[in-house]
């Protein structure tokens, strides 16, 4: 059993990409039972953001797994061949897959380190893995410790103060722009949550003129109440765009909604006072060949990168501090997967000898037809007692040797001394559902997961 | 005296350059300090130059060209410092520096007083002093054209580095653009117009068509359709920039046109 990761980010592809394998809500239940349904993928987890796509999975087998994963991500979009994307994936395993989704979640992996979007976006995942069962024991105790570590990670580190989402990083920009923003109009088309923060943003930083417009009248109108604007019809917004100095595009559209020739248009009626056009959604909904209109200035989620690159002595340290915490997290987690290794171990061993000691009784007592119920209770006892005492031991050693670096050969040699493997599949399959409550109501200790079940 | 405070002067004003020239390329809070002391310094010595001088300039003697590019100088950085004062923008500097550096070191490569030739009135020195002030406001507009197309430039190839940092928003470039034609055009209207009334008394013809006159006029038209061009067709921001770049072209052109016939009197 092994806990992988395959996936790109922003750091490994460029947006073109992201946002071709990029899963829209609507189809992500339809996708993670595509995912369960390849054999040998046990549990699993679908994170799809703008700047990520990554898969997290439990798999039977290491090399076969990450395989079937990338069979997955390749036959989500067919216009993407295998070959066009493995050189943007990465895959990891083991501590590595555990400390690489600590480290998602607490935002170190982030475009903008510290934003704390990408926590509700895995805290979403995983609500939509557990909606449509795709997550088991294991995992579920991986994203809920990776879900506290983030937390920790905010509360304890000033990671999160030094925070410049990409909505600050557009602010800036448009400061850049516009030396006073306090004239210009903003234009938010479709209602992403990262328009809407970086609307605020915009907002906070002096904006006083919102306009909306979103493909739902009903809640354009909301939404421009909300910030205090004026709705506009989604159908007319293009006609409308000279009035909007800043242009925020975040849809769910798979299509370019905006085109350079719209843009040329408004610049034109503007009298060429420049304009600054956000694209926030993935796929992207403005043409990317606006960027060669005068006077238009179109940025896209990976242009704001620069903010990374910026202050980052500064942030170097908490980042730091953050990481360690992350790695001493992953050992706690280390620890619980080891003790998980021998839990089937021991519920197997337990049920071998269970089974043994059925047969031979029943063998036994079929020839011995005459005993009165008392010695029957007698024989049967004293069977269970040696079984017992045989195993008891090595149960014992089994819990007690788990911590240490041995503990899987420990394991190891159980399973063949006992002869174990046949009978495995059949007895964890048994117990995984008393496992996952135990599991994933003990946040802590290794050994105490095993201790649970005898 | 007055020759040393004008030498003094250079050296300071070569050594504001080269520190607002640093400036944009560190991220220094201090540099800007020094820079910027420096220039105060400065100014106040070439003030000092330019009324020592004027206390020993005898009576009407005709202003030299030497003194006014001392004098255009003089007021790029009155122009710089007051910005400076009010908005901050440390990063002006280091496009205005250098060029009233420049311009400084073409008045001393000048002759410091002309021959006079021909009798002279006092119509020359309004005529110098307003055209010098129209050429300061097309300066700072060339200054923050080309500091446009570089925010521009930077902005469209998302470069964002320590210059990007530093220069202002496009808009307030366009607006300082603006204002500086809107101010500068007037000066160098009236400049032209009170040339042409010396020129009137000294040859008796308002104009004469020579080489630096028909520059001076040409000038004056572009700026005029750039103006108007922007006032009602919406010739701003890049094209603004562009044009205000060129235009200035055709201010050098025509200073250049003066300087080489600054043995003679200016006309």
């Amino acid at each position: 059993m092994h806990i992988v990761v395959v996936g790109l980010s922003h750091k490994t592809a460029p947006v073109e990409i992201r946002e071709k394998l990029a899963i829209p809500e609507s189809r992500l239940g339809e996708a993670l039972a595509r995912l369960c349904s390849y054999s040998g993928v046990r549990e699993g987890l679908l994170l799809s953001t703008c700047n990520r796509v990554e898969v997290y999975a439990v798999v039977d087998e290491l090399e076969r797994g990450y395989g079937r994963i990338q069979e997955f991500l390749a036959d989500a979009h067919m216009s993407l061949s295998s070959e066009q994307l493995t050189p943007h994936l990465y895959w990891q395993t083991g501590d590595r897959a555990i400390s690489h989704l600590f480290r998602v979640a607490s935002s170190l992996d982030s475009m903008i380190v510290g934003e704390s979007q990408i926590l509700g976006q895995i805290k979403d995942a995983f609500d939509a893995a557990l909606a449509h069962k795709a997550t088991g024991l294991i995992l579920n105790k991986v994203v809920k410790k990776a879900i506290s570590v983030a937390k920790r990670v905010r509360t304890d580190t000033k990671i999160a103060e030094m925070a410049v989402s990409v909505s600050y990083a557009a602010v800036e920009l448009a400061k850049k722009i516009f030396s006073d923003l306090s004239e210009k109009t903003v234009l938010l088309v479709g209602a992403g949550e990262m328009a809407k923060l970086a609307a605020r943003h915009l907002i906070a930083s002096g904006v006083r003129n919102v306009r909306v417009t979103t493909r739902n009248p009903q809640h354009a109108v909301e939404l421009a109440d909300r910030f205090g604007g004026a709705a506009v019809p989604f159908d007319q917004f293009r006609e409308d765009m000279a009035l909007a100095d800043i242009v925020l595009v975040s849809t769910g559209a798979s299509h370019y909604l905006i085109g350079a020739d719209d843009v040329q248009r408004a610049v034109k009626q503007r009298m060429n006072r420049p304009m600054f056009l956000i694209d926030i959604s993935v796929p992207r909904n403005i043409d990317p060949a606006v960027r060669h209109v005068d006077n238009a200035f179109l940025f896209d989620i990976d242009d704001l990168k620069f903010r990374v690159e910026r202050n980052r002595g500064e942030r170097l340290q908490e980042a730091e501090k953050a990481e360690r915490m992350v790695q001493d997290e992953v050992g706690v987690v280390r620890q619980w997967l080891q003790s998980l290794e021998v839990t089937p171990t021991i519920v197997a061993l337990k049920t071998r000898a269970e089974d043994i000691k059925r047969a031979e009784l029943e063998k036994a007592i079929g020839r011995l037809s005459n005993l009165s119920s008392q010695e029957r209770d007698l024989v049967e006892g004293m069977a269970s007692s040696i079984v017992n005492k045989l195993i008891h031991h090595t149960m014992v050693t089994l819990k007690t040797e788990v911590a240490s670096a041995d503990g899987a050969a420990f394991v190891e040699a159980a399973r063949r001394f006992f002869n174990l493997n046949e009978a495995e599949s059949s007895a964890v399959n048994g117990e995984t559902p008393a496992l996952l409550k135990d599991g994933s109501e003990e946040t802590e200790t290794a050994p105490r997961a095993g201790g649970n079940n005898q | 005296m007055a020759a040393l405070f004008f030498m003094v002067t250079m050296a300071l004003y070569f050594a504001a350059t080269v520190t607002f020239l640093a400036l944009l390329l560190r991220r220094a809070e201090a540099l800007s300090t020094v820079a910027l002391s420096l220039t105060a310094t400065g100014f106040a010595t070439h003030t000092l130059a330019l009324v020592a001088r004027m206390v020993g300039a005898t009576g009407t003697s005709p202003p030299s060209f030497h003194e006014a590019l001392s004098f255009f100088s003089w007021m790029l950085i009155l122009v710089f410092l007051a910005v400076e004062f009010r908005h901050r923008l440390h990063v002006l500097g280091s496009f205005i520096l250098p060029l009233a550096l420049v311009s400084l070191v073409s008045a001393a490569a000048l002759p410091e007083t002309v021959p006079t030739l021909q009798p002279v009135f006092r119509t020359l020195w309004v005529h110098v002093t307003l055209s010098m002030l129209g050429t300061v406001g097309f300066a700072v507009a060339f200054v923050a054209g080309v500091m446009y197309l570089i925010q521009d430039g930077l902005l469209k190839s998302k470069r964002f580095n320590v210059l990007y940092s530093k220069l202002p928003a496009l808009d307030f470039l366009d607006e300082l653009n603006q204002q500086s034609i809107v101010l500068g055009f007037p000066l160098l209207t009236l400049g032209i117009i009170t040339g042409a009334i010396s020129a009137e008394f000294a040859r008796g013809a308002y104009v004469n068509w020579n080489p630096e006159q028909t520059w001076a006029i040409v000038t004056w038209l572009f700026y005029f359709v750039v103006l108007v061009g922007r006032l009602t067709v919406g010739w701003r921001a890049k094209r603004a920039a562009y044009l205000t770049i060129i235009g200035f072209a055709c201010v050098i052109l025509t200073l250049v046109g003066v300087a080489v016939k600054s043995s003679g009197a200016v006309s």
